[in-house]
């Protein structure tokens, strides 16, 4: 619940670097993320904040830079050096990444109990009857109805799909989630209910995240560090509250007072 | 700071607006204060000298760059200039409380999950923090059919007890409070008036902006400037 101040952090990204041909995705990009904390990133499209996700999880290929992860077993890797195997052993495994899209992060062939129970299977979990427990547990912590396990995704509202798709990313409880945007296009209600239900999973299991968001009162409720992107460079970094009641950074200063009481 | 439970020296705030073509406003300038445990020192500036922001810089809300905020956390004073957030933030959860005049919450938890949370993140389990969430907000007079409901539409008076109770709700060592009782009627005001003679009580250091002379009266023991006058 609450961290010892001097332990040692869970990610240390420094100068992580991407360009799109002459267009730079993210510049000399650097940040500790700690146990248990939630690092929210925020900038207008086209500051950087999605490439720095994308950079971690592998999605794109980082031009430079380092991501020093700290493994639960204690050792310690560079994760822009893991082999693609390595890789996508420790994406479904210690961490989980949470789609804008949520048809990006589900398989919208297979059931909604299936899309839950894959990630467990993918680690040797073998009994078909623990497996759906274990999909209908989560089912019900989403607060999706169990009676609709069998459906496919396809069938799910939007808000509910973005819900599926964090049950299925946390059911194997990774350390360290990444969400771009994870209530973007949701209705006000929906966000709502998904912004309570992110803390109430941060605080319980412990978990740390960087979310990525352009909206600064989902970032209010949810992080407690932010940085504040703009052009691939971090403009600004600091307590939540502190960048946006005194941000410091003209461009700060300038995306806060743009927008409506975050 | 030998027996101060928090110490101010020599701090200094100043915004630069950027949007507003760089103005400078420089808010505070060498405000030194220590407040010790059992003590609620009140200040007694009149509105605009910038008490809310020394308040805020106390608790880092605003950056500050020029002075000293020492807090006494976990057997050691912890210097708040310069911290870095996770150490401000443990201070937050532990150490220093902070009732604002502003009420943010997600939407949906409901009033007594809000108020208990400030429990849970110091570790208390579930059950006993709902409790002691559930009998703060009855001293405080907020009806137990809101309980369940978000303080989100509830009336101006209703959130800011909401504010008080979600500090009072634990023991912090240091309190700060910013209009506590200001759209209050009498009998909310009483219990608030109640709850911050408990905290001096139990040796909880108090700074706090009050404007109202009977509550004042009722809960200082020290008035004073930000420039550092006493008054009476």
């Amino acid at each position: 619940m609450s961290p010892a101040p001097d332990d040692h952090p869970l990610l240390a990204v420094r100068g992580l670097a991407k360009r799109y041909g002459a267009q730079a995705g993210c510049l000399d990009v650097g940040f500790d993320l700690w146990p248990g904390e939630v690092l929210g990133i925020v900038g207008e499209s086209g500051s950087g904040k999605t490439t720095v996700l994308d950079c971690l999880s592998g999605r794109v290929t980082a031009d430079g830079g380092r991501v020093a992860y700290a493994k639960a077993d204690g050792s310690a890797v560079d994760v822009l050096r893991l082999d693609e195997a390595a890789r996508r052993r420790l994406l479904r495994t210690e961490w989980g990444v949470v789609h804008q899209h949520a048809r990006e992060g589900l398989r919208m062939g297979v059931s909604a109990g299936a899309n839950v129970g894959e990630r467990l299977m993918a680690l040797g979990a073998r009994h078909y009857g623990r497996v759906r427990g274990r999909a209908l547990d989560w089912l019900a912590r989403v607060e999706i109805d169990e009676s609709r396990i069998d459906d496919l995704p396809e069938t799910f509202s939007g808000g509910m799909q973005q819900r599926l798709q964090i049950a299925r990313n946390l059911v194997t409880e990774p350390r360290l989630v990444l969400m771009d945007e994870p209530t973007g296009g949701l209705d006000v209600s929906v966000q709502a209910r998904l912004l309570d239900l992110l803390r109430g999973l941060v605080e319980d299991l412990g978990l740390s995240a960087v979310i990525v968001t352009h909206d600064l009162a989902v970032a209010r409720l949810l992080a407690h560090r932010l940085l504040v992107m703009r052009g691939g460079e971090v403009v600004e970094s600091g307590l939540t509250d502190q960048v946006l009641d005194d941000p410091q950074h003209p461009y700060a200063q300038f995306l806060v007072s743009s927008v409506l009481q975050p | 700071m030998s027996r101060a439970a928090l110490e101010v020296r020599a701090l200094a705030k100043t915004f630069t607006l950027h949007v507003q073509g760089g103005v400078e406003l420089r808010v505070l300038t060498g405000v030194s204060l220590t407040v010790e445990p059992g003590e609620c020192v009140i200040l007694a500036d009149p509105s605009g000298a910038g008490k809310s922001t020394l308040l805020r810089s106390i608790y880092g809300n605003y950056l500050v760059r020029d002075g000293q905020v020492l807090i006494r956390h976990r057997d050691r004073v912890v210097d708040m200039v310069g911290a870095p957030p996770r150490l401000v933030l443990d201070v937050r959860r532990h150490t220093l409380g902070y009732v604002s005049q502003f009420l943010r919450v997600i939407p949906r938890v409901p009033t007594e999950q809000v108020v208990a949370g400030t429990l849970r993140a110091q570790g208390v389990e579930p059950v006993a923090a709902l409790r002691r969430a559930r009998a703060v907000l009855a001293r405080l007079g907020i009806p137990e059919r809101l309980w369940t409901l978000s303080p989100v539409t509830f009336s101006g008076g209703e959130q800011q007890r909401v504010n008080v109770a979600r500090v009072f709700v634990a023991d912090y060592p240091i309190v700060l409070l910013d209009e506590p009782t200001a759209s209050l009627d009498a009998a909310s005001r009483l219990a608030v008036v109640e709850l911050i003679r408990e905290a001096r009580r139990r040796g909880a250091a108090v700074l706090g902006i009050v404007h109202d002379a009977q509550v004042r009266a009722e809960v200082a023991t020290r008035v004073r400037t930000l420039a550092g006058t006493e008054a009476a």
